[in-house]
């Protein structure tokens, strides 16, 4: 139990005759990234608000390390980055910030902090000339302060550009390795993908996948894409794989991972047949689509 | 404990920055000095000095104004976080509910406080300059800005209250001009039509002047008439003063600010950002 930064365990919640999380189970060990996934309306959000003690569960338990939601100790050391962050307009990116280091009770480098997510230029302006962007870094900023023993992150990268949302997962990164689990509920699935160790998906309130995004896509067996680009005949070539021909010159087969070098073996026995071969493993929106899609059993 | 002083510290930067701070000293400075020159003419004729007159003047001010400036700042200190998304947030920190609003009750009251002071403070000395003034007066004037200030406390912890339970910072201001029009204006209508009706009956004898006094805003105006002679005969207002023991209007204007706050605190508890 207390080897984990964040547990949850069999948690349930009902808004009105609605099950908004049911039975849900998660643990983060410190110093781990992980993404939550799930439509709009998944219980994403709902479930960040308990864990925080905003809003109050009907059956399970949650842990932030040894404390419950919204006891003084769990808020020391919980941080939050809530979707689409806001602020008062009239305050300056410095005042805002030293409000929240004096709330915690963290002795923080204010200035030193916003120099951290590039804000160093814009510490004396009012908040309310700040782009989205800006805004979203401030509320990055706060995440920094103290060394919370769980970060929950709620949509970080909506309003940053490319740039901002490299340095993002730089910040994050280095929150991991400071051993800070992280909690990621995110959309922008290509980089979840890479930046984080698990994946979670939930459902209309279920957890329906938590594990590394190896295993999950063996768990679904989803198959993997070869495309074979013929030199001159495409029709012989799809009939001789048995796939299906995609355009002009090529051809598209589906294998398990398992039948993978069997037909990579086969298709390189035709010799000069073949031009070209391209091999797509499944990506993370093929395995959310399968896990968040599927109906329910 | 120094938690709330930090919400203090901000939400008065605020309170500078937005210009709240200024516009609200500038409209008390304003209508009082207003109120002293147009209320001096009866001076000779009652025989007291211009401060007691403007003091009368300036009470009837205060009961209109005091709420309203106290209600204004009010209002969105709940649901205007909650519309910007930044209540969350703030309550993801180490600070109690309660603190929170200790901390925008300390700010907003120190800001109307100074308001109501400079506002009454300058009017008072133009008055005392011009028309004389005297021990008594001077207390009348004193009393009249703590009383003020106390007057503000209430509104502010209901503003609190309705701010907590509005959906929207909209709604939170309709519902602050309604509990406005309710205590300053329809609460008196209503009395004074259950006086007429009752024709000087039980009513009118015992049960009129508690109702009255349960009114803040009417605590207030009792408790600067009949606490000076001069204030009273000058404002004509001694009957229902004299029904009432002396507490009881310094007493509903106490406990006001105490019950605000405890019940807007239970209900900001309630409030799930």
């Amino acid at each position: 139990m207390t080897d984990k930064a964040l547990s949850i365990d069999h948690v349930c919640k009902d808004r009105g005759k609605t099950r908004v999380l049911d039975t849900i189970n998660l643990s983060l060990a410190p110093g781990q990234r992980v993404a939550l996934l799930g439509h709009n309306g998944a219980g994403k959000s709902t479930l960040i608000k308990s864990i925080l003690g905003l809003t109050p569960i009907h059956g399970g338990a949650i842990r932030i390390g040894n404390a419950t939601p919204g006891s003084n100790q769990a808020r020391r050391e919980t941080a939050y980055l809530p979707e689409a962050v806001s602020f008062h307009s009239a305050l300056t990116g410095r005042e805002q910030l030293t409000l929240f280091a004096q709330l915690s009770g963290a002795k923080a480098d204010v200035p030193g902090l916003l120099d951290r997510v590039g804000l160093s230029d814009a510490l004396d302006r009012r908040i309310g000339t700040y782009s989205k962007g800006m805004r979203q870094r401030l509320g990055l900023a706060q995440v920094l302060l103290g060394q919370p023993k769980v970060a929950l992150l709620d949509e970080p990268t909506s309003g940053l550009d490319p740039i901002s949302r490299q340095d993002l997962y730089a910040i994050i990164d280095e929150l991991a390795a400071q051993g800070t689990a992280v909690l990621i509920a995110s959309h922008a699935l290509t980089e979840v993908e890479a930046r984080t160790d698990r994946i979670a998906i939930m459902r209309k309130g279920r957890m329906v996948a938590d594990d590394t995004l190896n295993n999950l896509s063996a768990l679904a067996g989803l198959p993997i894409r070869l495309k074979v680009r013929a030199s001159a005949n495409p029709d012989v070539l799809a009939a001789e794989l048995d796939g299906s021909r995609i355009n002009g010159a090529a051809v598209e087969l589906l294998c398990s991972p398992e039948d993978k070098m069997e037909a990579l073996r086969r298709i390189a026995g035709m010799g000069d047949a073949v031009a070209d071969v391209e091999m797509t493993p499944p990506k993370l929106e093929d395995l959310y689509r399968h896990y968040a899609q599927e109906e329910m059993q | 404990m120094t938690r709330f002083l930090a919400i203090t510290h901000t939400e008065m930067l605020i309170l500078r920055r937005n210009r709240w701070l200024l516009v609200a000293t500038l409209i008390m400075v304003l209508f009082a000095l207003a109120l002293t020159f147009a209320g001096s003419a009866p001076t000779g004729t009652l025989g007291v000095d211009m401060l007691t007159v403007s003091v009368a003047s300036m009470t009837t001010l205060s009961v209109y104004l005091a709420p309203l400036l106290a209600l204004m700042i009010a209002f969105d200190a709940i649901a205007g976080d909650v519309d910007r998304g930044s209540l969350s947030l703030l309550l993801s920190y180490p600070a109690g509910r309660g603190e929170i609003l200790l901390g925008k009750f300390t700010a907003h009251l120190a800001a109307l406080a100074f308001a109501m002071t400079v506002g009454f403070g300058t009017a008072g000395a133009v008055a005392a300059w011009f028309g004389g003034a005297g021990p008594e007066s001077l207390m009348a004037l004193v009393r009249l800005i703590l009383t003020s200030i106390l007057l503000g406390a209430v509104f502010l912890a209901l503003g609190y209250l309705l701010s907590a339970l509005a959906r929207g910072a909209t709604a939170a201001a309709g519902l602050s001009a309604g509990l406005w029009l309710v205590f300053v204006v329809l609460y008196d209508l209503g009395l004074l039509g259950a006086v007429v009706m009752d024709k000087g009956g039980t009513f009118t004898q015992s049960v009129f002047p508690w109702v009255m006094v349960a009114n803040p805003a009417d605590a207030f105006r009792l408790w600067n008439i009949a606490a000076t002679e001069g204030v009273a005969m000058a404002s004509g207002m001694t009957g229902a003063a004299q029904a009432l023991p002396v507490w009881a209007a310094p007493a509903s204007l106490m406990i006001w600010p105490v019950l605000g706050f405890v019940l807007a605190r239970a209900a900001f508890l309630r409030v799930e950002p």
